[in-house]
């Protein structure tokens, strides 16, 4: 059986004296676009951050078969992995051209990364109208788009996704969550995606867990999980 | 319930020791040191009315030195010009930096951070040339010489007072009537921090967009803050005329409000307790840096290294220290198992 | 009317004002760049400067022309910069703003005293940067040195934009500013971000220094207080949050300081700093974040 792209084992981690994660252990295969859902305060976020090294955690954390889980952030995107924060992580006080330039930080192949530049706007024409604008001025909906383009530019093999759709109108979204699942489906990007909006994520995802209160409670293909009423009533809510 | 009760009696123990040692300091503490007591508690006075500004409603201040010359300088000119007794002019000297307070208080509701900070810089900047300037009143260069000019109203003008039949030596005395009136003045903002109004202090600080829209009136918090503040340091200030029997323009520079708001931080923001650490550190750190060496630039050199020193093994001050130690105490009592 | 009105006169008073503002500016500049990148003041900027210009002193005291200390005195002051960051503000990255603006305090206090304890404090002179010979432009003298002054002011915050505008470097730093967490995602090392711009902050502090000593005729280890309030209160005027803002709040303030000691009479030489402050103060009750600055988005 091949090893899949992503795996955690019994992670555990917290922030300073709280614990958030109790032990989850899941995996991405490579080219798949994995959910995880749950309510607030789950630890969905912070099995992201788990995984990009932006929080204390333990366990075990494999990328291609190499352990990542004493990597600092830095060594982590050197690694491949891209990580779209919650709620953006626009900076704003850079142009939305300077936003992408800063994602390809660490690579240092120039040529690729101009033609990345090129490839990843055609992917994002807003984003190409308002290259000189400063970032902050974007609407929720361009930034969200602006950070996931920014993600590209590092030409990832996995993208960490935190609540796309957080903040944003329906239609800005499903836009969104299209242009991920094109990116997953055309070139074989593996994502993680957290999300609330959980009929959504189960639609676009092949496979899901479910966390609660800091541990894996449920997981399965999605159209499973979608079927389940027992599952959506009690950990979905819907 | 018995947890509540031993809790309740660790406190008053707590109290009752601080009251002992405040009473019997005479035997504790020589005469000569007991001046420099004094003068620490005029900074403990100055700390914790700051406190109860930056700490507590997060507005920050670099001009509470001037608001301490207000002080000083209203009980200089009374007794001087108006021959009051030195004592009596406390609670006026108080007043006037209160109202001074407010006014300093104006600009706040505009400005905010480093804005503020240059504008209350600005005042205690100016405070030394606005004195010189107003001679009639202050003296000008020279000063007010309590003294000289109206030694009939200094205290302990013959080197022992009486009061209510005791008598103690001068210095003595100044360190009863500075801590004293500090212990009042810790135990009226303890009240306040815990009352409704040190609420509305924290909230401000905290997020003053999330008060204004539970109701918070900015502009009265701030400028109440900014005016309590200015009672503290004006009482301060004027027990710093009182103890020094003089006051000029070079005892309030803006250095002064410098090492108060040194104090507050390293007494703890947002902290009670720790200010008189605070007061101590800013009144017996000079001193020692001389003792280490008095070759030239050292002793500033070891001030400076001991403030960084300081900072960087407590971040959150003495307070914050003490709010640890305290943590595993306070949370078997009042924490269920 | 007009015509009686002395331009020659005004015109050399601008100059002469733009050239304290620009030593006032290589100053604000350093104290953006760490306001932006820290989110304090470092009050110790000023006494970091005067360290640096004793250093240029001794360079010259042994040997080395002007334009060699200069240079010289600015690669270690940058370094001096990096390590000062490391060893004093790095362990307390994450505590409250306040406690970085005493240990800033507590640098103040520290870099003075080691300043007047390594070089006694008798008064020294550096050599002018220019000559003192004045030129004629369009019929007005103005003295070579204080157009030498402006000119390097200029050059060296242009040469600092340039860095950051079009470097990866720059862009990085810039980044590690606006938000040092979404920075880290994208593999930026904050920390040493923090560390260049204490090291860059130091080194146009030097430049400060060194162009402040030699206009006059003697220095000792007071020599950059009165410039770290003029610079802090020329920033603020401008606007803290932009280097273009710093850059024009004190070339304004120099001009503005120095137009109101020469036409108006009660303000004089004492009272041209309260004068300077009320002025600001003014501004800021009419625009908070300063002429230029940016009233900041607040996330609620």
């Amino acid at each position: 059986m091949a090893e899949a792209l992503l795996e955690l084992e019994d992670v555990r981690a917290r922030y300073g004296p709280v614990a958030a994660l109790h032990g989850v252990s899941l995996s991405v295969g490579e080219g798949e676009l994995v959910a995880v859902l749950g309510a607030n305060g789950a630890g969905k976020t912070t099995t992201l951050r788990a995984v990009s090294g932006t929080v204390r955690r333990s366990g075990r954390i494999a990328f291609a078969g190499r352990s990542v889980a004493r990597d600092s952030p830095e060594a982590v995107v050197r690694a491949g992995i891209a990580h779209v924060p919650e709620g953006r992580g626009t900076l704003t006080e850079l142009s939305v051209r300077e936003n992408l330039r800063i994602g390809a930080y660490v690579r240092r192949d120039r040529g690729a990364v101009a033609e990345d530049e090129r490839r990843v706007l055609g992917y994002f024409p807003q984003l190409e109208e308002r290259g000189r604008q400063r970032a902050g001025t974007l609407s929720g909906g361009e930034q969200q788009m602006l950070a996931l383009a920014r993600a590209l530019m590092l030409r990832p093999r996995l993208l960490l996704l935190d609540e796309p759709s957080l903040g944003l109108a329906p239609l800005v979204v499903a836009s969104i969550f299209g242009i991920v699942r094109a990116l997953n489906e055309e070139e074989g990007l593996a994502v993680l995606v957290v999300e609330q909006n959980a009929a959504l994520a189960l639609e676009a995802s092949s496979r899901a867990y479910v966390l609660e209160v800091g541990r894996v409670a449920v997981e399965g293909p999605s159209a499973e999980l979608r079927r389940d009423e027992s599952v959506r009533k009690s950990y979905l809510g819907y | 319930m018995r947890r509540r009760a031993l809790g309740i009696s660790l406190w008053l123990l707590a109290v009752a020791a601080v009251l002992v040692v405040y009473a019997l300091e005479p035997r504790l503490v020589s005469d000569f040191h007991s001046r420099d007591l004094a003068h620490a508690g005029v900074f403990f006075i100055a700390i914790v009315g700051l406190n109860l500004l930056t700490g507590y409603t997060g507005q920050i201040s670099l001009g509470h030195g001037a608001l301490m010359a207000i002080g000083g300088y209203t009980s200089a000119a009374l007794v001087v010009h108006e021959h009051w007794r030195d004592v009596w002019t406390i609670p006026l000297a108080g007043i006037a930096a209160g109202i001074v307070g407010f006014l300093i208080g104006l600009p706040a509701l505009r400005l905010s951070g480093l804005y503020l900070a240059l504008a209350t810089f600005a005042f205690a900047v100016a405070m030394p040339s606005l004195l010189k300037k107003f001679s009639g009143l202050t003296g000008g260069g020279q000063g007010l010489r309590l003294l000289e000019e109206a030694p009939l109203q200094v205290t302990g003008l013959s080197g022992t007072v009486t009061v209510f039949g005791h008598t103690t030596t001068q210095n003595h005395f100044l360190y009863y009537l500075t801590w004293g009136i500090g212990l009042l003045g810790f135990l009226a903002a303890w009240l306040i921090v815990r009352g409704r109004l040190g609420r509305t202090f924290r909230a401000v600080r905290d997020s003053e967009v999330a008060a204004a829209s539970a109701g918070v009136d900015l502009a009265r918090t701030k400028t109440l803050a900014f005016a309590l503040s200015g009672v503290y340091a004006g009482v301060a200030g004027s027990l710093l005329a009182i103890q020094d029997e003089i006051v000029n323009p070079l005892s309030f520079t803006f250095l002064l409000s410098i090492l108060i708001l040194v104090g507050t931080v390293v007494g703890g923001l947002g902290s009670l307790p720790g200010m008189v650490l605070g007061a101590f550190f800013v009144q017996y750190l000079p001193d020692l840096s001389t003792r280490v060496s008095s070759a030239q630039g050292v002793p500033d050199f070891v001030y400076g290294a001991a403030i960084i020193l300081v900072m960087i093994l407590l971040p959150t001050g003495a307070g914050g220290l003490l709010r640890r130690l305290a943590r595993p105490l306070t949370t078997r009592l009042y924490l269920r198992p | 009317m007009l015509l009686s009105f002395d331009w020659t006169q005004l015109a050399q008073q601008v100059v002469i004002g733009l050239a304290s503002g620009g030593v006032w500016a290589t100053l604000a500049v350093a104290l953006v760049l760490i306001y932006r990148s820290t989110g304090v003041v470092n009050f110790a900027q000023g006494e970091m400067a005067m360290f640096s210009t004793f250093i240029a002193w001794s360079l010259v005291h042994h040997g080395l022309s002007y334009w060699g200390a200069f240079f010289l005195t600015i690669a270690i002051s940058f370094v001096g910069g990096v390590a000062v960051e490391r060893a004093v503000i790095r362990p307390i990255e994450r505590a409250p703003v306040l406690t970085v603006v005493i240990v800033t305090l507590g640098l103040f206090f520290l870099v003075n005293g080691a300043a007047r304890w390594i070089w006694t404090p008798e008064t020294r002179s550096l050599p002018n940067a220019f000559s003192t010979r004045p030129i004629t432009v369009a019929g007005v003298a103005f003295s070579i040195q204080d157009l030498g002054t402006i000119a390097v002011s200029l050059a060296a915050v242009t040469l600092l934009w340039l860095f950051f505008r079009f470097t990866k470097l720059g862009l990085a730093s810039r980044a590690a500013a606006s938000n040092p967490v979404a920075s880290r995602l994208v593999g930026v090392r904050v920390s040493w971000m923090l560390a260049l711009g204490w090291g860059l902050a130091a080194a146009m502090g030097a430049i400060s220094g060194m162009l402040t000593a030699p206009a006059l005729a003697s220095f000792d280890q007071n020599l950059m207080q009165p410039v770290l309030l003029y610079a802090f209160a020329g920033a603020v005027l401008g606007g803290i949050d932009s280097a273009f803002g710093a850059v024009a709040g004190t070339l304004l303030l120099g001009v503005l300081i120095n137009l109101l000691g020469t036409y108006v009479d009660w303000v004089g030489t004492e009272l041209r700093l309260p004068a300077a402050l009320a002025v600001i103060l003014a501004v800021l009750l009419v625009r908070p974040a300063g002429l230029f600055g940016r009233a900041a988005e607040r996330r609620v």
